[in-house]
């Protein structure tokens, strides 16, 4: 690999992303550079064409290969009770205010295998306000939302979940929550009678709900600076006043100019809060 | 020769002990901006920026997402994060699957720095148990860069420099002691 054919790999992902959008609509020319190349190489590796312009003829030809497409560039990843110090903030700080409201809306974007979403209905379970709460799962990925709706994951993780679950605060135990079997857990399908699956894109596709809180998170870590401040406005739509929005442990909402209409809830935890109605926000 | 832009380093097993070494020895008049991923079991590097900073006479700092890379600044990845550079020398993370069983990965910090430097990029393997860092190097050494390896024999672990040295090779194999003397000499005029 030498200077020129890294500058053909760079021609090629462009004239890829080219071709999703055309054949598919799906536009990934926002998404930040050097992990868009990363998952299409590793693309090319896992649907074996010799090159990227390789794949961009199974993108014109094999339309059945679109979810996999889908999946491979958008790598859904997602854990029970990740950052259990943010699930914390939520059940400690965040659901206590939430709890004010007689009917609450969630939306949880790019909700991946769904492991965040259960986590939540948990959450809202053992605070005792899960019944009036409705729960908007959404991500781009078809066979990720297929997945989190069976809500099927592999039994080794489960001990990393029950520890993540004890140091968020949990009351019960988390196996009170799933079956196991063979090397398999199921998690409980109560869980999910609140809960809405549904595709969103981001990049496209427009606020479909009144939310309390939003989640989002590690999902901006891969767009571009406009596209991030145009998916923070989305949420800035999309939230009631005094709505929370959730990032990320480790985004940045530095260079974008819609953050200025969040406040710090708590600035460690990247918990936000909206504070101006968008139509003052020029004032 | 061009001089080098960015140092980029990686480490694992041990690593803690050989940052110390390399970045306490590094000239404090270097511009170059300093990438560092350690595989480490903890949720935060804030601790492993304290204990470097005692270290060392250039500014340690946790790469934050978005953020400028600085000249003559150590950025260290974040932990749980693989650490990405843009084209226009901004910091990007990605919670991407593990390589090589770590993330942060030294192969996935190795790939993209070498894409933005080119020949201009010094990429530094130390101490480690296992393979990372080896093919990130071998891009490194590709795309024109200069790869040096901590001589195995020298190494608390030797897995890792000795899986770079069979992957990639390396310009320079040098005992822990002499790599910031080497690119102090590399890197300054």
């Amino acid at each position: 690999m030498t200077v020129d054919a890294q500058e053909l790999d760079n021609i090629e992902v462009e004239l890829f992303t080219q071709a999703m959008q055309r054949r598919h609509g799906y536009d990934f020319s926002q998404y930040a550079p050097a992990s868009l190349k990363r998952r299409v190489l590793q693309l090319v590796e896992q649907l074996e064409t010799r090159t990227i312009s390789g794949l961009i003829e199974r993108v014109m030809h094999e339309p059945q290969l679109l979810p996999r497409m889908l999946d491979g560039l958008t790598v859904p990843a997602s854990d029970m009770f990740r950052d259990p110090s943010m699930f914390r903030g939520l059940r400690e700080q965040v659901l206590p205010l939430l709890a004010s409201y007689p009917q609450i809306n969630i939306w949880q974007a790019g909700c991946a295998h769904g492991q965040e979403v259960y986590s939540l209905a948990i959450l809202l379970e053992e605070a005792g306000l899960y019944e009036r709460t409705q729960i908007f799962a959404t991500d781009l990925s078809e066979r990720a939302l297929h997945q989190a709706q069976e809500g099927i994951y592999p039994a080794r993780e489960a001990q990393q979940w029950s520890r993540n679950y004890q140091a968020a605060g949990g009351t019960h135990s988390l196996a009170d929550y799933y079956s196991a079997r063979y090397n398999l857990l199921k998690l409980d399908q109560r869980l999910r009678r609140n809960v809405t699956f549904a595709q969103h894109n981001l990049v496209s596709d427009g606020v479909f709900c009144e939310a309390h809180l939003v989640l989002c998170r590690n999902v901006m870590i891969y767009f571009s600076n406009p596209l991030q401040d145009h998916v923070l406005s989305l949420f800035r739509n999309s939230l009631v006043r005094g709505g929370f929005l959730c990032v990320g442990m480790r985004e940045s909402l530095d260079y974008a100019t819609t953050a200025a209409t969040f406040t710090p809830f708590d600035e460690r935890l990247r918990i936000y809060r909206l504070t101006h109605q968008p139509e003052r926000q020029q004032a | 020769m061009t001089t080098p832009q960015a140092i980029a380093i990686g480490c694992s097993a041990g690593g803690l002990d050989a940052l110390k070494v390399v970045l306490g020895a590094l000239d404090p008049r270097l511009t170059q901006a300093v990438l560092v991923c350690c595989h480490s079991g903890s949720d935060t590097v804030e601790l492993l920026c304290e204990v470097l900073q005692r270290a060392s006479a250039l500014p340690v700092t946790e790469a934050a997402e978005r953020h400028p890379v600085l000249s003559g600044t150590v950025h260290l990845a974040p932990s749980g994060y693989h650490l990405l550079v843009e084209k226009d020398r901004h910091f990007a993370l990605s919670i991407d699957p593990r390589v090589q069983y770590a993330r942060p990965s030294i192969d996935v910090m190795f790939c993209s720095a070498a894409e933005v430097w080119h020949e201009k990029l010094i990429g530094v393997v130390l101490t480690g148990g296992n393979a990372d860092g080896a093919s990130g190097l071998q891009r490194i050494r590709e795309l024109g860069g200069i790869a040096i390896v901590q001589s195995p024999s020298n190494a608390e672990i030797s897995t890792m420099p000795q899986a770079a040295l069979d992957t990639a090779g390396a310009d320079h194999c040098v005992d822990l002691s002499d790599i910031a003397p080497l690119i102090n000499r590399l890197c300054l005029p």
